[in-house]
C-alpha cells in the first residue's frame, strides 16, 4: 500500500447523521444544514470550538442558484469566523478534504457535511450536464441514457440482465429477480429498477484525531486509508463495462489486506453495483462482506449526498459493533468515471 | 489529403450549445412565514435565542450562533438606509429603467438590514441615515413575494446619525 494514501495521523469518523428524505423535503438549504450539523456536534457530544475545520460538498445546479453553498453555511454557524472549504461534488470529498487537513496535526476534529435538495424538473438532464461540453452535452444525451451505454457494454462484455435484477431486488427497488426482469425497459437495457429514485438528503459526519476521537466516540471507525482516482472524461475513450479507477483507488487504499466485514457501494444506477463489487473484487475484497446491507443509496438517492452517505454508513456500522472492517466507496461524474474508496477499521 | 479525409467545415471557432433547465425553488419554513406576511402586507421577522438578534427576511439559522431561529417579531414599516447604490447601468432581466436606486434598510428594530430598492425621490436626495417607510401595493396586488412592497420611499423625518447605524452596515 501506497503510504500517501494512509492515515499518518490517528484519525476517526466519531460521528454520522443522515436527514430522512421526508425531513429533507420540508426545510431550504439553511435549515437543512442546521439540523444535521447541530445533530452531528452537539447531538453526539462534539464541541463546537473543537472543530478546527468545515468542509461541505454540493452542486449549485441542482437548485439552480450561484453559490447555494454560500448562504447554506449559515446554518453551520459561521460568523465566528470559521475555517472553511468546499466542493462542488459529493461530499465524499469533502471527507478527503477534511482528512487531508487532520494529517497536520494541528486540529482535533472536522466537520464535513452535503446536501442535495433536488429542485431541478429533470434531474437526469441536469446531470448530463457535467458532460464534455463539445461533443457529448451537445448531443442531448441524459445521465440515463449514459448509464444506458455502460450496461449495453457490460452486457457485451459477459454481465447479465438477472445480476441487474439481483442488485434492484437488494435495494429494495423489485420484490423478486422475476418481476424484476419482467419489467419494461426504459431506457434498454435499464429498466425502472436499475434508476435511482431521486430525493433530498442531508448528512453531516466529524471526524476526529487520536485521544480526543476516543473521548467523544466509544467505538471510532478509524480511517486506515482513503483513495481516489478518475478515468478519462471522455467516455469514448473509456471501456464502459470496466471501471479501473475504482479498483486502482481500492488497491491504493489496501482493500485487500485484510478480510473485510461489509462494503457499501454507491452506485447510482444499479448495473453500476454489479461492476462497482467486481472491481472492488478483482483488487483483493475478501471476507464476509456484506453488500450493502443498507439497501445502497439508490432507493432514495440524493445526489452529492450519497457517496459520503455510503462512507457514513460503512463507518456506522463500526460505531454499533456490527462490523470491525469497512469499505466505503463514493463515485462522481459519469459512469462511475472517478471513485473514492475508504477502508475504515475499529481498533481496540 | 484525399477528397474522402477532408473537413468539412473549415476554420470552426466558435459553437453555440444553449442549455435551457428549469428550476422550482423551495422556500423553507422560515421564509415561507416571511413570505405569506408579505401577502398580508406584514413585515414578519424572528428572534435569535441566543443572541437576541432580530432577522428579517428570517433565515433557517442565525450564522452566527448557528441555532435556529425563536419567535416571531413584526417589525413596523419604518426604518433607515444604511447603504445604497444608484443603479445606472441597463442588463438584461431588469425591471425598472435606470437610474434608481438600490438600498439595504434597518427597519425599526431589526438588527440585519433588508435590501430593496427606494422610489418616490430624486436619485441624488438618497443618503445614508435617511428614514424611510415601505410603499406596499394595493391589497388586492399583495402577493408571496418581496415585490408586495413596491419600494421604500423617504419619510421626511430628519436623518439618523451615522453612528447609531454604523455596526448595520
Ligand atoms: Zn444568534
Amino acid at each position: 500500500m501506497s503510504t500517501y494514501n494512509t492515515s499518518r495521523e490517528e484519525i476517526a469518523i466519531v460521528s454520522f447523521v443522515e436527514l430522512t428524505p421526508a425531513e429533507a423535503s420540508q426545510l431550504d438549504e439553511i435549515e437543512t444544514i442546521q439540523t444535521i450539523v447541530s445533530r452531528a456536534t452537539d447531538g453526539a457530544g462534539i464541541a463546537r470550538d473543537r472543530i478546527g475545520f468545515t468542509v461541505s460538498g454540493s452542486c449549485d445546479m441542482l437548485v439552480g442558484r450561484p453559490f447555494s453553498w454560500i448562504m447554506a453555511m449559515d446554518g453551520a454557524g459561521v460568523s465566528k469566523p470559521i475555517e472553511e472549504s468546499h466542493v462542488e461534488m459529493d461530499g465524499a470529498w469533502a471527507l478527503y478534504e477534511a482528512w487531508v487537513r487532520l494529517q497536520h496535526g494541528d486540529i482535533d476534529a472536522a466537520l464535513i457535511y452535503s446536501f442535495g435538495a433536488n429542485a431541478a424538473e429533470d434531474l437526469m438532464q441536469v446531470l448530463a450536464l457535467q458532460l464534455d461540453p463539445y461533443y457529448l452535452a451537445p448531443t442531448g444525451i441524459n445521465a440515463a441514457e449514459v448509464a444506458a451505454l455502460q450496461a449495453s457494454a457490460m452486457l457485451a462484455g459477459g454481465a447479465t440482465e438477472r445480476q441487474f435484477a439481483e442488485v434492484a431486488v437488494r435495494a429494495g427497488l423489485a420484490v423478486s429477480v422475476e418481476a424484476a426482469l419482467a419489467e419494461p425497459y426504459t431506457n434498454r437495457p435499464l429498466r425502472a429498477s436499475d434508476l435511482p429514485r431521486f430525493s433530498d438528503g442531508a448528512v453531516a459526519m466529524v471526524i476526529a484525531r487520536g485521544d480526543y476521537a476516543r473521548s467523544v466516540c466509544a467505538r471510532p471507525a478509524w480511517i486506515q486509508s482513503m483513495a481516489h482516482i478518475a478515468d478519462s472524461h471522455s467516455l469514448g475513450v473509456r471501456d464502459l463495462s470496466k471501471a479501473p479507477s475504482l479498483e486502482k483507488a481500492a488497491r491504493l487504499a489496501g482493500v485487500g489486506e485484510k478480510p473485510t466485514d461489509l462494503v457499501e457501494v454507491h452506485a447510482p444506477f444499479g448495473p453500476q453495483e454489479v461492476l462497482a463489487i467486481e472491481a472492488l473484487r478483482a483488487a483483493g475484497l475478501h471476507g464476509t462482506a456484506a453488500l450493502n446491507p443498507s439497501g445502497g443509496t439508490r432507493a432514495a438517492q440524493s445526489v452529492m449526498v450519497a457517496g459520503l452517505a455510503a462512507i457514513g454508513r460503512a463507518a456506522s456500522a463500526i460505531h454499533r459493533g456490527e462490523a470491525s472492517r469497512t469499505v466505503g466507496h463514493a463515485s462522481s461524474g459519469p459512469a462511475l468515471q472517478h471513485n473514492l474508496i475508504a477502508v475504515l477499521e475499529e481498533r481496540s | 489529403m484525399s477528397e474522402a479525409t477532408k473537413p468539412v467545415v473549415k476554420d470552426v471557432t466558435t459553437m453555440a450549445a444553449p442549455v435551457s433547465l428549469k428550476f422550482r425553488a423551495r422556500a423553507g419554513k422560515d421564509l415561507s412565514r416571511f413570505l405569506r406576511g408579505m401577502k398580508e402586507r406584514r413585515i414578519v421577522g424572528r428572534v435569535c435565542p441566543s443572541c437576541n438578534y432580530v432577522y428579517v427576511p428570517p433565515r433557517g439559522a442565525c450564522p452566527t450562533c448557528g441555532c435556529p431561529m425563536g419567535d416571531e417579531r413584526v417589525l413596523p414599516e419604518t426604518g433607515t438606509i444604511t447603504t445604497f447604490c444608484i443603479v445606472n447601468i441597463p442588463f438584461e432581466g431588469q425591471k425598472l429603467k435606470p437610474p434608481y436606486v438600490c438600498a439595504s434598510v434597518l427597519l425599526d428594530g431589526a438588527d440585519v438590514a433588508l435590501f430593496h430598492l427606494v422610489g418616490g425621490c430624486d436619485v441624488n436626495d438618497v443618503r445614508m441615515g435617511m428614514r424611510v417607510r415601505a410603499e406596499w401595493v394595493d391589497e388586492a396586488d399583495a402577493e408571496l413575494s418581496l415585490e408586495t412592497i413596491r419600494y421604500f420611499v423617504p419619510t421626511g423625518e430628519p436623518d439618523r446619525p451615522l453612528a447609531q447605524i454604523r455596526e448595520h452596515i
